[in-house]
């Protein structure tokens, strides 16, 4: 008994120490990021990185702003000085600059939210009753159906980039919310109706039989039970949905310019008259970060399989 | 050996030697630890304390693998990717025994169990009765010490079933191995088993030959549990009646049953006064009258089951319900009112409260 | 309360043809049982007389109305099934009330509580009703599984083998209660089954299919005691019916090696000759053979008990002549031993005759 106790003792130790390191490892880049925007522009560029330094929060400042750099020999006056914000003076102290305006990124926050919780909400909206019926109805040729709408994906989806865009234009879809929607409405679609379908075959058919016959129609039986049992499912598709649409960068590029564009067409082009504007970049990238996680957060019950469908004896 | 899964005990403190050779069955409701003691004994699981001592050799620690013995699950678990023939030689294959004698080993076995014309499908395209036998046949082609059998044939069709149970059973008998068998079914129990242990809720009830469990159960739970249907269990009090006699009040109707000179005997010998006790008696030895009769008791008739060659008269007696096993060739009508008799000398009594059995 | 007519189904599923021109009819207020093993087409039957299932062709009536295009909301029926009878996100309360609330039915509030309080009565599930479904015991999910389908007064019930999966002891206790219950009710079951025994306690008639077709409906007692075919034999009975192949020897017949030679009845002898054929399958019932020391006048024959089974209630004995098998079911009280040497006695009034080839019955 002891030798079957201990081995399990050591083992389990050993697990833990590679999950910790490799969890370390995978935490790196997403650490330097965040890092980076707390840095102060003149450490940003220095090589070796210094470990401690004085964080600011200019980098986020700038993100959210358009500015001018002072030209030499115009460095605000004492009492311009004075009469700063506190934010106009971090940024005149760290890069020389004075503030002109709000920056582009609200807008494409905006943008980026729309586009993607509206595709994402069409896309589980089509998915699982596409799902169903493949599930549920003897399609003709459900195989070759299945096969098809799996073969959009193996596609390099920016193979099309220029059609599409033609495309748009002719309908004028381009640059507008719209357009970016069903397209990412249409890609995503063939990725949540497989996983969804996945969900839904396991749902014992007997449940909705048992209320057809008692009474219910179809729809009232999807409703009222198989949709319930497929939250885990749709859970799932939605955040893997939502993050594929989120990051998107190829189509969002090509396809928008001022009126729809997304965030990540626009953040890796943050120039500033210093050269390239790091920190404002990782800080539009932490910003970034923070619907996806709390999505996820939000449905971390739903994306654990909690009740088990217990009807058979044991 | 003990087995816990967290805070529920799931078998509790159990002593059970399988001898060399003999076919031992495992009988209980489901959930009464019995395929957690098969697991144990196979080392799929390991006991929460205590230890399996197989051929001698205490295996306790030891995983599945090493322990030589052979599993037949309930659903069969035959690979879906591998054919009928496939399925047999794996284990052998996992050995890496030389393909000669793999082959004349899965030979000596499909012929023992009669699937040569099989060998090539694969498991969707095989009858339930035809996997069955490929699964025991992955279990016979490796000479373990020992079977483990998890209830084998119970997804089957009732009239396989039956068959093969005779076939399982004339297989032991051919092979002559220590087995192991779980099941549920009574009847299953009764027509394989060398010896039967019976358990419920964790805890070995009784074991012993078919027949001695059948006529002899230590307590209420095995005289119901075995047979089919199980021990009429009524309840009453011994009760000395007008003419100095002691007889028993039966709480059902609150009748009077007068009792033959050795029951009274016994009852005198083992049973306080006013104590409370079980009538046991089986539906074989009821007997339905619809005249008028000596020493019976008053009931009406609930539901007649017909099994074919007998039949089975459901009766209510107060609050409970008794079944006579009658011939075919009698009809009654629900709600009739009848009477009935047992035959006391193979009665049985219970303590009520205890629920074992008083005779010894 | 409904008659059923089940009028020339035929099903298809790709090329597999599951009925074929199926006709049955199930009279107001019986408990019917189709009987047949797995794949004989018994789930496909009553799937389509529920109308989750569409016919290729035919037609269905409840209550003498042409229900055939009907979906199954509206033909009235409740259905039991052999497994997830009962929703996992409910309560026990919940589930029963669940058919009720239909917007079919649309019924008020008091009379749902009314009834789900009745039918708890009736299964005697009544502690169980806040429960949730997942703390039920397999037997107590099959009640409320029933209950849901009683709550609702239909015109018939379809059950699809609901005790299958309940361990045997709780099987015989639900088959007395459930032959019970229908009595009570007074309503249509149509019960479908692959075990002889719940068919044969609980029918009123039985209805054996095999391969989609409907090979005999009759009182459980007609289709024991007179099948029409070998495979009615043998599936209703337990242990089986020993068959055998027999020919003409003079006036008697005999097995195959002359192990056993049977003395026949005048009245069988006159049957047997007018068929007009040099053999027949004989059928006798293992309880209708019987084991003997010593031989008696005729239909005795030398036999070594080579297996035995000891039920409790009686003994099954498989019995060696030369190279045949024959099961005897006999008394426990006998004393047999295996390698015994004993004599079997046929009773030949009780032999049933089939034809050889066609395997019908011979009468």
């Amino acid at each position: 008994m002891a030798q079957v106790r201990e081995n399990k003792g050591a083992r389990k130790a050993i697990v833990a120490v590679v999950l910790i390191i490799f969890t370390i490892i995978y935490m790196i880049p997403l650490f330097y990021i965040v890092n980076t925007s707390f840095r102060p522009w003149a450490d940003i560029r220095e090589y070796p990185p210094k470990l401690i330094y004085q964080p600011s929060v200019a980098a986020f400042i700038r993100i959210f702003t358009a500015r001018a750099v002072y030209p030499p020999g115009q460095a605000p006056t004492e009492q311009e000085l004075k009469d700063m914000s506190t934010i106009e003076r971090i940024v005149y102290k760290e890069t020389n600059e004075r503030i002109v305006r709000t920056g582009d990124l609200p807008r494409r926050y905006l943008n980026s939210l729309i586009i993607c919780v509206l595709s994402t909400m069409i896309t589980i909206l089509l998915g699982t009753t596409a799902a169903y019926g493949f599930s549920r109805f003897p399609v003709k040729g459900k195989d070759d159906w299945m096969f098809f709408i799996l073969s959009t994906r193996m596609l390099p989806p920016v193979i099309v980039g220029i059609p599409v865009f033609l495309m748009f234009r002719n309908v004028g879809l381009n640059d507008s919310h719209l357009g970016l929607i069903l397209l990412y409405v249409a890609f995503n679609v063939s990725f949540a109706v497989w996983v969804l379908k996945g969900f839904i075959d396991e749902i014992p058919r007997e449940y909705e039989d048992a209320a057809l016959v008692d009474g219910y129609s179809r729809f009232q039986a999807f409703r009222k039970i198989v949709l319930p049992q497929s939250v885990t499912g749709i859970a799932a598709t939605a955040v893997f949905v939502f993050i594929f649409a989120w990051n998107e960068y190829a189509f969002a590029f090509m396809l928008t310019r001022n009126t729809a564009q997304t965030v990540p067409a626009w953040l890796p082009y943050q120039m500033g008259v210093l050269g390239f504007d790091w920190g404002a970049a990782a800080a539009g990238t932490t910003l970034f970060l923070i619907p996806p996680m709390v999505l996820t957060i939000l449905l971390r019950n739903h994306l654990v399989r909690g009740i088990s469908f217990g009807a058979v004896r044991k | 050996m003990v087995k816990k899964f967290g805070d529920f005990t799931a078998v509790k403190e159990l002593d059970l030697t399988i001898h060399d050779g003999e076919f031992l069955v495992l009988l209980g409701p489901s959930g009464c630890g019995k395929t957690t003691t098969l697991r144990c004994i196979s080392g799929l699981e390991i006991p929460t304390s205590g230890s399996i001592i197989l051929d001698g050799v205490d295996v306790t620690d030891r995983r599945a693998s090493q322990r030589d013995i052979a599993f037949v699950f309930q659903l069969y678990a035959l690979y879906p990717h591998l054919t009928a023939y496939k399925n047999i030689a794996f284990p052998l294959k996992a050995q890496h025994v030389p393909k000669e004698e793999m082959d004349k080993e899965v030979d000596r076995v499909v012929k023992m169990l009669r699937i040569e014309h099989i060998l090539d499908r694969k498991p969707k395209h095989l009858s339930g009765g035809d996997m069955q036998r490929v699964a025991l046949g992955r279990a016979l082609v490796r000479h373990p010490k020992v079977f483990l059998l998890d209830e084998p044939i119970g997804t089957l069709d009732a009239a396989f079933r039956e068959e093969m149970r005779t076939e399982l059973k004339a297989l032991h008998v051919d092979i002559n191995a220590t087995s192991v068998y779980v099941t549920h079914d009574q009847e299953e129990a009764m027509s394989m088993g060398d010896r039967i242990a019976v358990m419920n809720a964790g805890v070995l009830q009784q074991i012993g030959e078919p027949h001695e469990v059948y006529a002899n159960p230590v307590n209420l739970f095995v005289a119901r549990f075995i047979g089919s249907p199980g021990m009429n269990l009524l309840a009453c009090k011994p009760e000395t009646g007008e003419n100095g006699q002691l007889g028993l009040r039966m709480r059902g109707n609150n009748e009077l049953l007068e009792l033959p000179g050795t029951l009274q005997q016994l009852l005198k010998e083992k049973v306080e006064r006013d104590h409370s006790l079980v009538l046991g008696v089986r539906p074989e030895d009821t007997t339905v009258h619809t005249a008028e009769q000596e020493h019976s008791l008053a009931a009406e008739v609930y539901v007649t089951e017909k099994m074919g060659s007998y039949h089975i008269v459901d009766l209510s007696y107060g609050e409970e319900i008794v079944r006579a096993r009658t011939s075919a060739y009698v009809d009654m009508e629900i709600g009739q009112n009848v009477r009935m008799s047992f035959d006391m000398g193979r009665v049985r009594f219970f303590d009520s409260e205890s629920g074992q059995s008083i005779m010894n | 309360m409904a008659n059923l007519k089940i009028v020339s189904v035929t099903k298809t599923f790709g090329d597999i043809e599951a009925l074929k021109d199926l006709n049955l009819e199930i009279h107001d207020g019986e408990f019917f049982v189709l009987l047949g093993p797995t794949g004989a087409g018994k789930t496909t039957t009553l799937r389509i007389v529920s109308g989750l299932e569409k016919m290729d062709s035919g037609q269905i009536f409840l209550d003498d109305e042409d229900v055939s295009d009907w979906v199954p909301a509206t033909r009235d029926v409740a259905f039991v099934f052999q497994f997830y009878t009962l929703y996992p996100n409910l309560n026990v309360r919940q589930n029963l009330e669940f058919p009720l609330k239909s917007p079919i039915r649309n019924t008020p509030q008091d009379q749902i509580d009314k009834k789900v309080a009745e039918v708890a009565k009736t299964l005697h599930i009544e502690h169980l009703l806040e429960r949730e479904t997942v703390n039920l015991s397999g037997g107590e999910m099959q009640r409320v599984g029933i209950g849901r389908a009683i709550v609702r007064t239909p015109k018939a019930f379809l059950m699809d083998e609901p005790l299958s999966n309940l361990d045997a002891k709780l099987r015989e206790e639900m088959r007395s209660e459930l032959s019970r219950l229908q009595k009570q009710l007074g309503q249509t079951f149509f019960y479908v089954t692959h075990d002889q025994t719940e068919a044969m306690t609980m029918a009123d008639r039985i209805g054996v299919l095999n391969e989609g077709v409907l090979l005999q409906i009759g009182s459980p007692d007609e289709i024991y005691h007179r099948p029409t075919s070998t495979f009615v034999a043998r599936f209703v009975g337990s242990p089986r019916m020993n068959l055998l192949k027999v020919h003409w020897k003079n006036d008697v017949l005999a097995s195959p090696g002359e192990e056993m030679v049977f003395e026949i009845t005048d009245a069988q002898r006159e049957m047997l000759r007018k068929y007009d054929k040099p053999e027949f399958i004989i059928g006798m019932r293992p309880e209708d053979i019987s084991v003997h020391d010593e031989r008696r006048e005729h239909n005795c024959f030398e036999a070594e008990i080579y297996f035995k089974q000891s039920m409790g209630a009686e003994d099954i004995l498989n019995l060696r002549f030369g190279k045949l098998v024959v099961q005897a079911t006999v008394p426990p009280t006998h004393g047999t031993t295996v390698g015994q040497k004993i004599c079997g006695y046929f009773d030949i009034d009780h032999a049933h005759f089939f034809d050889v080839d066609t395997e019908l019955r011979i009468e």
